[in-house]
C-alpha cells in the first residue's frame, strides 16, 4: 500500500499555497511597488473620500468597473471610455475598486463623459429619469423629499435643491440633496484619468 | 457487508461498531455545524432571489438602504460561502476525518467554540454588510473583527481534525483525508494573509483575486471532492477506480489550482506576464480535473441504477458530473479570445453558480443526507419530499446556468460591439434575468423542502422507518 509519510506530505501542501502566493502577490508586489503616480493624478480631498466611502457602502462595484481596457480587447477604446488604465492611475486607491461587472458601463472616466453635476444626482435619486431602461438601484435615501412651498426657502438658505424631471418625483415635493448624495457625486466627478501618459524610454 | 449499513445495528461486526462509536463522538458538534448551516442556507437564498427580483422590479423595496442591490448582492455571497457551504464543509469534514482514521475524535472541546465563533463572525459580518459597512473587497467584505471571529473559528476546527488525524487507528490514509488535511492547513494562512492590511491599487486588486479564487481552491472544492471521494464508492460499495490517478489528481490539483485567480483581471491594469501565468496555470487545470472526472466516472460506471434509490449517490454523482463541467468552464472562459466576450458578464454569475451550487452545495446535500440519520439515529422520513427535493434544485440550477450563459453571452457580444449603445446590452439581459428570478423561486422551494426534512429528522418525527429509502426499494425490486 502506498503510504505518503505525514511530514512530507504537509510540506507539499503548504510549498504549494507559497509558491502561488509569492508568484501572484508576492513578485508582483515587488516589480508594482516601484510604480509611480500617473503625472497629473491628485489625491483624493477629503469630501470625495467621503463619497468613495458610500461608494463602497451601496455596493456600486457590483455592477461597474474601473478599468479600461486596451485597443482591440473588447470595446473600451471604441465606445471612448479613455485609454488604457495604468498601475499608477492606482496608487490612491484603497481600497482598490477595480470590479468585474459592468452590468452598468465603466466608471474610470465617468467625469469626462458626463461633468454634470445635475446630471448624477437626478441619476442617483431615480436613474429611470434620465437611461430609460436602467436596471440601477435608485439611492432616495441620500436625498431629502420637502414640501414645495418652501422651496425658495431652501434655496435661500444654501440647500442644493435637484432638478427632477416631472413624473419622476412626486408632484408636490422638493427633492433636496443631501451632504452623502453631494459627496458622492463630488467622488464620481473626480473619476477622470484621461489625461496623457508620457511614455518613458 | 451491505455499504450503507443500518445504523440502527451495532452488534453486526466489531469494525461497524468501532465506526458507530467515532460516529457517536462527533455528533453534536455535526449536527451543529449542519443546523446553523442550515439556517445560513435559508438566509443566503432568500438573499439570493431578493437580489435577483432588483434587477426585474428595480423600484420594489427601494427605500430600504438595507435592503439595495449593492448591499443584498454581497449579504448574498457571504452567508452563502462563510455561512452554509463553509459550515457544512466543516461538519462533513470532521465527520469524515473521525471516519476514515477509525478513532473517536480528538479535541472536541474546540469543535463547539468554533461553531460559535464562526456564526457569530458570520453574522456580525451579514449585518455590517446591511447596514452599510462594507469593506469593498469582493469575497473579503465583512469587517476585519468578523473574520478574525471566522478565522478563530476555523482554527479550531483544524486543531482538532489534525489531531484525530494525528491519533489515526490505520496505516493508509484515503484520498478523501488527503484534501480534507491539506484544505484545513491552506485555508486559515490564505484568510490570514489576505486579510492582512498592507496592501492598496492594483497590488491589492491582485491579493483579492488571488484570495478569492484560492478560497474555492483551497476550502469548496477539496471538501467538496473529499466527500465525492468518499460516497460514491462508499454507497455503490466498490473501491475507487485508480488510486494513481488519484494522487496525481491530487497533487496536480496542488500545484496549479492556487496559480489561478488573477484570470479574474484578464485584460486589467496589471502586468501581463502575471495575467498569462494565470491563463496557463487555468488551462492546466484540464490535468487535475480530468485526472477526477475519469476515477469517479469509472466508480461510477455500471452503477448508474442505484442513483434512483440512494439520494446521496444521486446528489453527490450531480455534483461531480458538475465539477467536471464548471472546471473546464472555467479553463476556457480564463482564455483571453473567450474572455473579451465574457468578461464583466452574466456569464461569469453562471459559472459561479454552476461551481458553488451545482458542484458544492449539490454534495453537501448528498453529504447530509448520508450523515443525518447516523447522527441522530432516525431515518429521513417522506423519501417523495427527498425527489421533489432534488428535481427542484437541480432544474432550477440548470434554468439559472442555462439563462446566464446564453443572457451573458449575447451581454458580452453587445457590449463589445461600440456602434449598438451601452444600454442595449442590458435590454438584452432582460428577459434572462426574469427566467433566472424564476429558478430562484423553485431553488428556494426545493430548500424549503429540504429544511423541513431538516427540522423533522432533528426533532425524530415523521413515520419512523427502519431501513434507509434505497434499501426499502432495493428489497421490492431485488427478488
Amino acid at each position: 500500500m502506498m503510504f505518503i509519510r505525514a511530514t512530507t506530505f504537509f510540506l507539499g501542501v503548504l510549498a504549494t499555497l507559497f509558491l502561488g502566493w509569492a508568484g501572484l502577490t508576492l513578485i508582483p508586489g515587488i516589480q508594482i511597488r516601484e510604480v509611480k503616480p500617473s503625472s497629473e493624478l491628485k489625491p483624493y480631498t477629503e469630501e470625495q473620500l467621503r463619497g468613495r466611502a458610500i461608494y463602497i457602502r451601496e455596493g456600486c462595484i457590483y455592477c461597474h468597473s474601473q478599468q479600461t481596457r486596451p485597443e482591440g480587447f473588447g470595446a473600451d477604446q471604441l465606445r471612448n471610455w479613455g485609454r488604457p488604465s495604468l498601475p499608477g492611475d492606482y496608487v490612491y486607491d484603497k481600497p482598490h475598486l477595480l470590479g468585474t461587472m459592468r452590468t452598468g458601463p465603466d466608471l474610470f472616466n465617468i467625469a469626462a463623459r458626463q461633468p454634470s453635476e445635475d446630471w448624477h444626482l437626478i441619476h442617483l435619486y431615480n436613474p429611470r429619469a434620465l437611461s430609460p431602461g436602467s436596471l440601477m438601484s435608485p439611492y432616495p435615501w441620500l436625498f431629502k423629499e420637502e414640501d414645495v412651498f418652501s422651496k425658495e426657502v431652501y434655496a435661500a438658505t444654501g440647500e442644493r435643491v435637484v432638478p427632477v424631471p416631472k413624473g419622476f418625483a412626486p408632484e408636490d415635493k422638493v427633492i433636496i440633496a443631501t451632504q452623502e448624495a453631494l459627496d458622492l457625486v463630488a467622488y464620481l466627478l473626480s473619476l477622470n484619468h484621461t489625461y496623457p501618459i508620457k511614455t518613458e524610454k | 457487508m451491505s455499504p450503507d449499513g443500518n445504523p440502527f445495528n451495532i452488534d453486526e461486526s466489531p469494525e461497524l461498531s468501532a465506526r458507530v462509536l467515532s460516529d457517536i463522538s462527533v455528533s453534536g458538534p455535526v449536527l451543529a455545524f449542519f443546523t446553523s448551516a442550515v439556517v445560513w442556507l435559508l438566509i443566503g437564498t432568500v438573499f439570493g432571489l431578493t437580489a435577483s427580483l432588483k434587477f426585474n422590479f428595480p423600484d420594489w423595496l427601494a427605500s430600504l438602504p438595507a435592503l439595495t442591490f449593492g448591499r443584498v448582492r454581497p449579504a448574498h455571497l457571504n452567508t452563502i460561502m462563510y455561512g452554509w457551504i463553509s459550515l457544512a464543509s466543516a461538519g462533513c469534514s470532521i465527520w469524515l476525518t473521525v471516519r476514515l482514521c477509525r478513532v473517536e475524535v480528538r479535541w472536541r472541546k474546540l469543535l463547539y467554540p468554533s461553531v460559535f465563533f464562526w456564526n457569530l463572525g458570520v453574522l456580525y459580518g451579514t449585518i455590517a454588510i446591511l447596514i452599510g459597512d462594507n469593506r469593498g473587497l469582493e469575497w473579503l467584505e465583512f469587517p476585519r473583527g468578523a473574520a478574525l471571529l471566522i478565522a478563530v473559528a476555523f482554527v479550531c476546527l483544524s486543531l482538532s481534525i489534525l489531531r484525530t488525524f494525528h491519533a489515526r487507528q490505520v496505516k493508509h490514509i484515503y484520498v478523501s483525508l488527503w484534501y480534507i488535511l491539506a484544505s484545513v492547513v491552506w485555508f486559515p494562512i490564505l484568510y490570514v494573509i489576505a486579510n492582512l492590511p498592507f496592501y492598496s491599487g492594483v497590488t491589492q486588486a491582485a491579493v483579492n483575486w488571488w484570495f478569492a479564487h484560492n478560497a474555492i481552491t483551497v476550502w469548496f472544492t477539496p471538501i467538496g471532492l473529499a466527500a465525492a471521494y468518499y460516497f460514491i464508492p462508499k454507497v455503490i460499495g466498490r473501491p475507487i477506480y485508480s488510486y494513481y490517478l488519484s494522487l496525481l489528481g491530487f497533487w496536480s490539483f496542488a500545484l496549479f489550482y492556487n496559480w489561478n485567480g488573477i484570470h479574474h483581471l484578464v485584460g486589467g491594469p496589471l502586468p501581463t506576464w502575471l495575467i498569462s501565468v494565470s491563463i496557463v496555470a487555468s488551462v492546466l487545470m484540464f490535468i487535475p480535473v480530468t485526472t477526477v472526472a475519469i476515477n469517479h466516472h469509472l466508480t461510477t460506471v455500471g452503477h448508474f441504477g442505484k442513483l434512483r434509490y440512494s439520494p446521496t449517490l444521486r446528489f453527490v454523482v450531480f455534483g461531480a458530473m458538475c465539477y467536471t463541467a464548471v472546471s473546464f468552464q472555467g479553463s476556457i472562459e480564463a482564455l483571453r479570445s473567450f474572455n473579451e466576450i465574457s468578461h464583466f458578464t452574466h456569464y461569469t454569475i453562471g459559472h459561479a453558480h454552476l461551481g458553488m451550487y451545482a458542484f458544492a452545495t449539490m454534495i453537501l446535500f448528498g453529504a447530509i443526507y448520508y450523515t443525518m440519520p447516523r447522527l441522530v439515529k432516525w431515518e429521513w422520513p417522506y423519501p417523495i419530499l427527498i425527489k421533489y427535493h432534488f428535481w427542484l434544485v437541480a432544474f432550477g440550477i440548470a434554468l439559472y446556468v442555462g439563462s446566464m450563459t446564453v443572457g451573458g453571452i449575447l451581454q458580452g457580444l453587445y457590449m463589445n460591439e461600440a456602434s449598438r449603445p451601452f444600454i442595449e446590452s442590458v435590454e438584452v439581459t432582460k428577459p434572462y434575468l426574469l427566467a433566472r428570478s424564476g429558478a430562484g423561486v423553485l431553488i428556494l422551494i426545493g430548500h424549503l423542502i429540504f429544511i423541513y426534512l431538516f427540522c423533522l429528522m432533528i426533532l425524530r418525527r415523521g413515520p419512523e422507518r427502519k431501513a434507509p429509502p434505497w434499501r426499502e426499494k432495493m428489497e421490492v425490486v431485488a427478488p
